[in-house]
């Protein structure tokens, strides 16, 4: 079931018919009504336990939140996989707190997806009297589980969640690393302060500006002073200080950013007004300066819109298991993938990933390696086969001999390349901090040469037209056109289902190109294929029989052909035999069926199959072949004209860690051969991006898998593709829905739109700079028009981006 | 016209105060999370009899996490 991002997503209501053969838990189509309690049936016996369990506790209000808002817990996983948590190595890392009693830890569950979920979840005190409390993050797909130490392990805890259906993702990523919100939170305080100091000081400074139309008492006029002083004092030493912060860190690298003119302007602003406060010659500016910080750090609030549920950091980390079963002298037991070592024996159950190099001993596999190439469909390896880490087996227990560490293996290493430990974006390239350059430069030459000019008439108006100047000309409405203009495209390209890590992403992406893509998973739905039929055609009962055969089997093409058949299996199969490499046979209603491979029913293969990306499996009847099942990827929805629109505008290349099967079809969609390259490795992939990066080009890559990770990683910008926004997706600057890619073109479009409106809005802001520094150059900058100019400034200029990048958006079909 | 700073005072500190509470509401954690809260006040506390005392609702459960 997928999970959308945020709200849930009920999709179609079903209708009466079908409600009647849905799940009463998760809604899934009831194969029949033969799991059932009273008149509500269930898809599973999973569904039906945790129906059972909410019952026994008097917890159906679970049911009357939302319509079947269960999850069918995952089935034949082993009871205890959960122990290797209370191992002493582990447990540390992956509880918040412990003490005396109780204990707290805070699981990663990414299948709650509704209100139902929130409630249960947080009634779990009422279940196990050993948990205290829950509580839910739902943006986060977290729950926070408050327990009784000494009476309940946190294996336990986590299988509890577990036979709910929630199953928690301990990886070995989500270890480790806690609390980012802490930036956050100091983002919060800061904004909070300044807007307090703003507010008050503004009040306080009315009595001044008011003062052209009455006298104020002098008193009055000193204890303002004073007040406001003490009020900015917070402002200046706390809430400003990533500018300063930001300006030392790129003066100290050579470069003027924009937060250089920022600090100058916050600092004469302060320093200028304390000086008149404290000689008592005037008022100052203190309500402009904590106005100033006030909107710059709420277009830093605007710019950090961040998208919780979803990671844009993960490496291969998050996604391999922390644990694994070993064996020894054959003991089973689950060890900690850090501890395994070349020539352990580990068992690796149905749906388990393989966590290091190994060899295959026992005895057949079907590993799935959709995380890291994208290719869904898995390959079957036989003992004595090579596996490498990464695959997930579908089917029956393995074993296997561990041949590399798992932080060695062939997939792994990727990482250990230079591009991970490089920092990922040099702010130097980003468009506002170019134009502060100059920006900061001409500013200075103007106070200077102004100050000189009135020196030779009186020192005390030379001193106060420098700092005018400085003050005037801070670009407070520069800094605020570009967090809101790329802050409103984020959130454009958001509600779209493209989500993007920072708006450094939005402006890099206006710049690329070059288009480099993947084709697994990327270019074809990595879930969905098409499956038909094609010979003869079969009746209503042969399907039947069909069905019944492959229900025995758990080769995932057999799991995929029982899915495909509308019927019921209803009949016993005799002497069912799988054959691996080959097929399944059984007798069916004293039928002799076969399914398998061309080769094993002695055909001759089809060449035509793999250029259309077709896997075909072909199905004989008391020893007549009848046709065959023809399963194939499919492309995804809208990537003809999408390719045909990019091509025109772009260098567009395409590596694929795949044979060339499909080239055909491949030169069809993008047009240049020389363009399409095959059987690349992860490194391959990377060296690509790195060498036309050489050449001159800024790059887009747009991959899925791990084995993308390193040319994500390069490129300008990375995208990842997935179907599903909360499961796995590797490290990149943003994530696109796969149902999305067709508006890839007017993503780039509207990003470049988005630069274009930055621009004007620079211009806006310069105009209004130029006004300023007229008065202050003619020694003419009263704190009032100092008051009304820079707010003035800074919304028209916020107001001026976000309506018209919300403008060029719409105008795109963008909202 | 001096007993504007009595009032002044005033005003102040009761800004200072909301200062205060807006503080504590960040350090706590209510920032955090700003959709869950919306959707946990709607739940009925249907349980009351059974054996809890009416008091472990979300307010005091975030209390707890702190």
């Amino acid at each position: 079931m997928a999970i959308n991002f945020g709200k849930y997503d009920t999709g179609q209501a079903p209708t009466d018919q079908e409600k009647s053969l849905s799940c009463f838990h998760c809604g899934e189509p009831c194969p029949d009504n033969t799991i059932a309690i009273g008149d509500k049936s269930f898809c599973c016996h999973g569904c039906k336990t945790v129906f059972e369990i909410l019952n026994v506790n008097e917890m159906c209000d679970y049911y009357s939140i939302e319509d079947t808002p269960g999850i069918t817990p995952k089935q034949d996983l082993i009871s205890d996989r959960f122990e290797y948590l209370d191992d002493e190595t582990v447990k540390p890392q992956v509880i918040d707190f412990s003490d005396g009693k109780i204990e707290k830890v805070t699981f990663h569950t990414p299948t709650m997806h509704c209100a139902s979920c929130i409630w249960l979840l947080e009634k779990l005190h009422d279940m196990d009297p050993r948990i205290f409390s829950s509580i839910v993050n739902f943006p986060r797909k977290q729950v926070n589980i408050t327990y009784n130490r000494e009476e309940m392990k946190l294996s336990e805890t986590a299988a509890l969640l577990s036979t709910l259906g929630y199953e928690p993702l301990v990886s070995l990523d989500t270890v480790g690393k806690r609390e980012q919100s802490s930036a956050e939170k100091k983002l919060y305080l800061k904004i909070g302060l300044a807007g307090f100091a703003f507010g008050n000081v503004m009040i306080l400074s009315f009595p001044e500006y008011l003062s052209r139309f009455g006298s104020v008492d002098p008193t009055f006029k000193l204890v303002f002073g004073y007040l406001s002083l003490v009020l900015s004092i917070p402002v200046l030493l706390f809430a400003a200080k990533d500018y300063y912060q930001s300006a030392w860190a790129g003066i100290k690298s050579r470069t003027v950013n924009i937060d250089v003119p920022i600090t100058l302007g916050i600092g004469m602003l302060f320093f200028r007004s304390a000086w008149e406060v404290l000689t008592q010659t005037g008022v100052g500016y203190l309500d402009s300066f904590t106005g100033l910080v006030f909107f710059l750090l709420v277009g830093r609030l605007f710019q950090q819109k961040t998208y919780e549920v979803l990671s844009f950091e993960r490496d291969y980390k998050s996604f391999f298991p922390l644990s694994v079963t070993r064996k020894i002298n054959n003991v089973e037991a689950v060890v900690p993938v850090s501890k395994l070592k070349p020539g352990d024996r580990i068992v690796v159950r149905n749906q388990e990933l393989i966590p290091a190099d190994s060899v295959l001993l026992k005895t057949e596999a079907y590993i799935d390696y959709s995380f890291v190439s994208g290719e869904s469909t898995p390959v079957t390896k036989i003992a004595g086969d090579f596996i490498y880490a990464g695959g997930r087996q579908a089917g029956t227990t393995i074993e296997l001999e561990v041949i590399k560490e798992p932080s060695q293996s062939y997939l792994t290493q990727l990482w250990n390349n230079d591009v991970f430990s490089k920092p990922r974006f040099s702010r130097l390239n980003v468009l506002v901090n170019q134009v502060s350059h100059y920006f900061t430069f001409g500013v200075l030459a103007i106070a200077i040469i102004a100050s000189l000019y009135w020196l030779q008439f009186d020192t005390a108006t030379g001193i106060k037209v420098f700092t005018a100047v400085l003050i005037v000309a801070c670009p407070c409405a520069l800094a605020l056109s570009s967090p809101f203009a790329l802050g409103t495209a984020m959130r454009i390209f958001g509600r779209k289902g493209f989500y993007v890590k920072n708006t450094d992403a939005v402006e890099a992406l206006s710049k690329i190109d070059t288009i480099v893509m993947d084709k697994t998973g990327t270019l074809t739905e990595s879930r969905q294929e098409t499956i038909e039929f094609s010979g003869e055609m079969l009746t209503h009962e042969d399907q039947e029989i069909i069905k019944s055969l492959v229900q025995h089997s758990t080769h995932p093409l057999s799991q995929k052909i029982f899915q495909a058949l509308d019927f019921q299996a209803v009949y016993a199969v005799d002497n069912f035999e799988e054959i691996s490499g080959c097929g399944i046979q059984g007798m069916v209603e004293g039928h002799s069926i076969k399914l398998g491979s061309a080769k094993w029913l002695g055909i001759q293969e089809d060449a035509n199959d793999a250029e259309d990306m077709k896997t075909r499996v072909l199905l004989s009847m008391d020893d007549k072949v009848l046709g065959s099942f023809l399963i194939a990827n499919v492309f995804r929805k809208g990537l003809r004209p999408l390719l045909s629109d990019l091509k025109k505008q772009f260098d567009m290349y395409l590596l694929s860690g795949d044979t060339e099967r499909e080239k055909a079809t491949l030169v069809n969609l993008f047009g240049n051969e020389e363009n399409l390259l095959f059987r690349q490795t992860p490194e391959n992939k990377l060296d690509f991006v790195t060498k036309i990066q050489g050449e001159g080009a800024h790059v887009l890559m747009i991959g899925d898998g791990l084995n993308d990770a390193g040319a994500l990683r390069a490129s300008e910008v990375g995208i990842a593709i997935t179907d599903d926004v909360s499961a796995f997706s590797p490290a990149s600057d943003g994530i696109l829905t796969g149902k999305n890619l067709h508006l890839l073109g007017s993503f780039i479009k509207m990003s470049k739109a988005t630069t274009s409106v930055i621009v004007a809005s620079f211009v806006i802001s310069i105009i209004y700079n130029v006004v300023g520094v007229s008065f202050a150059v003619a020694g003419k900058l009263s704190p009032l028009v100092s008051a009304i100019l820079m707010p003035a400034s800074s919304i028209s200029v916020v107001v001026f981006t976000t309506f018209t990048t919300s403008l060029r958006a719409r105008m795109m079909k963008l909202t | 016209m001096y007993v504007m700073f009595i009032l002044m005072a005033f005003s102040l500190s009761v800004s200072l105060i909301f200062l205060g509470a807006y503080i504590w509401s960040v350090r706590s954690g209510q920032f955090d999370d700003k959709y869950t809260p919306s959707v946990r006040m709607l739940f009925e506390d249907k349980k009351i009899s059974k054996k809890t005392e009416p008091g472990l609702d979300s307010g005091e459960k975030n209390e707890e996490n702190k």
